[in-house]
């Protein structure tokens, strides 16, 4: 929700607190609700219904889409953020909680000291997680399952609390267990705990762990072990180069730090997308200089060549002694067999000629154009990265249709030009026209070619268009365009524009 | 129509005879520097012809424009230009760029063809620079094309020159108001390997072929070579 409303805030549509806004996710009937804010939960908007009864129940309700995969994301970020105060955070699995099974566990064993102790710990936490715009319920408990029923269903910052007055849905049971337990009088966690566990066992002897009270109950009181075990950290890929006396120039040590670090990424399988090589200068500044390849590459002799001209961006100052080639961001890549026949993979020398390309000339100047489905003919064609992946086939045409190929110029001006146009009738084609103070006499038409509007991005009142193909006397051939028509009602009188040219 | 029809090739399937007879270019022959010189307003028809030189290989195209060129021409439509192969489009800025980085693409040899456009005549392209890039262009096997917009014809380096003009084009088959075929007059003004010439070039677009007749008659090669044409045509 908090994810939501930052999302809003930086799009300039924030909506005042006082208005009920949830965000929904598909269910079998329908949508239904996953998060409220606090004026729908005060208008009696729960978690779980569906939206079409919620919106029965407050009828100002605004729903939108949630987005549980960014929210995923955002958590496991939200868990390598956290490792600031012990090393043992992992974030929940979106799956494993019932009712909003989604936080973080941090394995503060042995470290909270280090904070000043447990509830200054809790303290420092919640400020760090508010001054990122994230509320939080903490709490603190022996055990995982303990920790968990604290923070959700507990006193604010509980610290070791008696977890047995709190209701038998802290156990993280699925709903059946829960209502099953709740219709046996079950309501709370002690009565759970007072049941002989001969009889518990009987009943739930099959059930997994989501539904079964004992294993949870054994998890909460620390009878059952529930380790905690972070991701492992993504190996970090590094080449040092340690020098006795400061140098200022280390374009000489760069080959054997390129040498080393695709040994280190041979040997992981992996290939360097960006590469940060750091100097640390003699009197304790640090300087840095970046690269990125298009594809994942392990060639020493390319990954030099990517520094050859930047190496001059280093500050050296008085000269720096230990420098640092590391690949900040790595992607697998298996073993290439070289050809048979001496020469190089296509694709690689592709993607080596854009590295240098981007290198030297950066980023914005090397696209490939890409189709794109749209038949307005500046949008048809995007500039993007090169290498990248082909989009689906563009226009595909409706089942049964002859695929129509449209005329289309050689050469496309980036902005129309306005052009000065006499013609014989208003919607026929022009009979001579004025281009760049040149008059051109139309000997030859095709068209027009009719373009309308894309109403789902193009703003309300833009006009049609209509294409020309016309000829002069010379044999110039060219793309024009008018733009409205006479009579449409968005406007004045329609403009002409030429657009394109042909070959 | 001011030209007399005298000799017809088909350049896909032209005998060795007629390659020495008249020469007309056949793809990727050799690859190696050529230049073209646009007539004004001819601009996008150097771009068809280029296309049509480099022919129909899977591979992407280089494609080096500066911003004068870009700006008084457009860009190169993908589309209109019926390319099924990615146009790597590189848009900069400074001539003296334009040349560095065809430069650097002639080193790669996965690229069918470098088109570099330049706007002018900025001195980055002299003799030497042109002659470093047809030496690349011969070493890597990867043909590269100099369209000179609005350019005089230097001393240059470059192993085949040319110069493009508009004609009117052919007769629609379907709509006799409608522009049909593209056609261009084009000359070949100075060759290393092949014989100079003017055609009249019919850009085939359905079968994306280059038809070439010899604008100018001559008497008794074109009558050889037209029957020879006609005879290998069909």
């Amino acid at each position: 929700m908090e994810r939501w409303r930052k999302a809003q805030e930086r799009r300039g549509e924030a909506l005042p607190d006082d208005m009920a806004v949830a965000l929904s996710v598909d269910g079998a009937h329908g949508p239904v609700i996953h998060a409220v804010n606090r004026a729908a939960r005060l208008a009696g908007v729960t978690v779980g219904a569906r939206v079409a009864d919620m919106r029965a129940l407050c009828p100002v309700l605004k729903v939108d889409f949630a987005d549980p995969a960014g929210d995923r994301a955002a958590l496991d970020r939200l868990a390598l953020w956290a490792r600031r105060w012990c090393p043992w955070t992992v974030a929940e699995d979106w799956a494993a909680g019932a009712g909003g099974g989604h936080g973080l566990i941090l394995d503060t064993t042995g470290s909270d000291h280090l904070w000043g102790g447990e509830a200054a710990m809790l303290a420092d936490m919640e400020a760090g997680l508010s001054a990122l715009g994230v509320s939080a319920r903490l709490a603190l408990a022996p055990t995982w399952g303990a920790a968990w029923a604290l923070a959700r269903f507990g006193p604010v910052r509980a610290i070791c609390a008696d977890p047995s007055p709190l209701p038998v849905a802290a156990l993280r049971l699925d709903g059946e267990t829960v209502l099953l337990l709740n219709r046996l009088g079950l309501r709370t966690i002690g009565h759970l705990a007072d049941l002989p566990r001969l009889a518990l066992a009987r009943r739930f002897s099959r059930a997994a762990p989501a539904g079964n009270p004992l294993i949870r109950l054994d998890q909460m009181t620390g009878h059952l072990p529930e380790p905690v075990s972070p991701p492992e950290a993504p190996p970090v890929f590094r080449a040092d180069a340690r020098l006795a006396e400061p140098i200022l120039d280390p374009a000489q040590h760069l080959p054997a730090l390129c040498a080393g670090l695709c040994d280190q990424l041979a040997k992981g399988r992996q290939g360097a997308r960006r590469l940060r090589l750091t100097v640390y200068r003699t009197d304790g500044e640090v300087s840095r200089v970046e690269a990125a390849c298009a594809l994942p590459s392990r060639d020493p002799a390319h990954l030099a060549f990517l520094f050859r001209d930047r190496l001059e961006r280093i500050d050296a100052g008085f000269g720096f002694d230990l420098i640092s080639l590391e690949a900040p961001l790595a992607e697998a890549m298996g073993i290439r067999q070289a050809d048979l026949a001496g020469g190089s993979d296509a694709g690689v020398e592709l993607s080596h000629l854009v590295d240098r390309l981007t290198v030297r000339f950066g980023r914005a100047a090397l696209a490939q154009l890409q189709p794109m489905a749209s038949h307005i003919p500046e949008r048809a064609e995007a500039r993007a990265v090169p290498l990248a992946a082909p989009p689906a086939a563009p226009l595909a045409a409706p089942p049964g249709a002859a695929p129509v190929q449209a005329d289309r110029p050689q050469r496309l001006l980036d902005h129309p030009e306005e052009i000065r146009v006499l013609y014989a009738v208003p919607e026929g084609p022009p009979a001579q026209f004025q281009w760049r103070r040149l008059t051109h006499r139309v000997t030859r038409y095709q068209g027009p070619e009719r373009i309308a509007p894309e109403w789902w991005q193009d703003r309300p009142g833009t006009r049609l268009r209509d294409y020309f193909k016309v000829e002069d006397e010379v044999g110039h051939r060219f793309w024009l365009y008018r733009e409205g028509l006479a009579d449409d009602g968005r406007g004045g009188a329609p403009r002409w524009f030429l657009h394109g040219i042909f070959a | 129509m001011d030209v007399i029809p005298c000799a017809m090739f088909r350049t896909p399937a032209h005998s060795i005879r007629q390659a020495m007879m008249s020469a007309p270019p056949a793809r990727r022959a050799g690859a190696t520097l050529s230049e073209i010189f646009p007539a004004p307003g001819a601009e996008a028809a150097a771009a068809g012809f280029v296309l049509t030189q480099v022919g129909k290989v899977a591979k992407p195209v280089l494609w080096i424009q500066d911003r004068l060129a870009q700006r008084e021409t457009g860009r190169p439509c993908r589309a209109g230009l019926g390319l099924d192969r990615p146009l790597m489009l590189m848009q900069l800025s400074r001539p003296v760029d334009v040349m560095t980085a065809a430069e650097e693409g002639l080193r790669c040899t996965a690229l069918a063809a470098v088109v570099a456009e330049i706007r002018g005549d900025p001195p980055a392209v002299n003799f030497t620079a042109l002659k470093r890039l047809a030496v690349r262009a011969e070493a890597a096997g990867v043909p590269c094309w100099l369209i000179r917009q609005a350019a005089t014809a230097d001393l240059s380096a470059a192993r085949d020159r040319w110069r493009i003009g508009p004609l009117p084009s052919a007769a629609h088959p379907d709509d006799p108001r409608a522009p049909g075929d593209p056609r261009w007059r084009v000359e070949r003004f100075r060759s290393r390997d092949g014989r100079p010439g003017e055609w009249v070039a019919r850009h085939d677009r359905a079968a994306d072929r280059l038809d070439l007749v010899a604008a100018v008659p001559d008497g008794t090669m074109a009558e050889g070579a037209g029957k020879a044409g006609r005879g290998t045509a069909r």
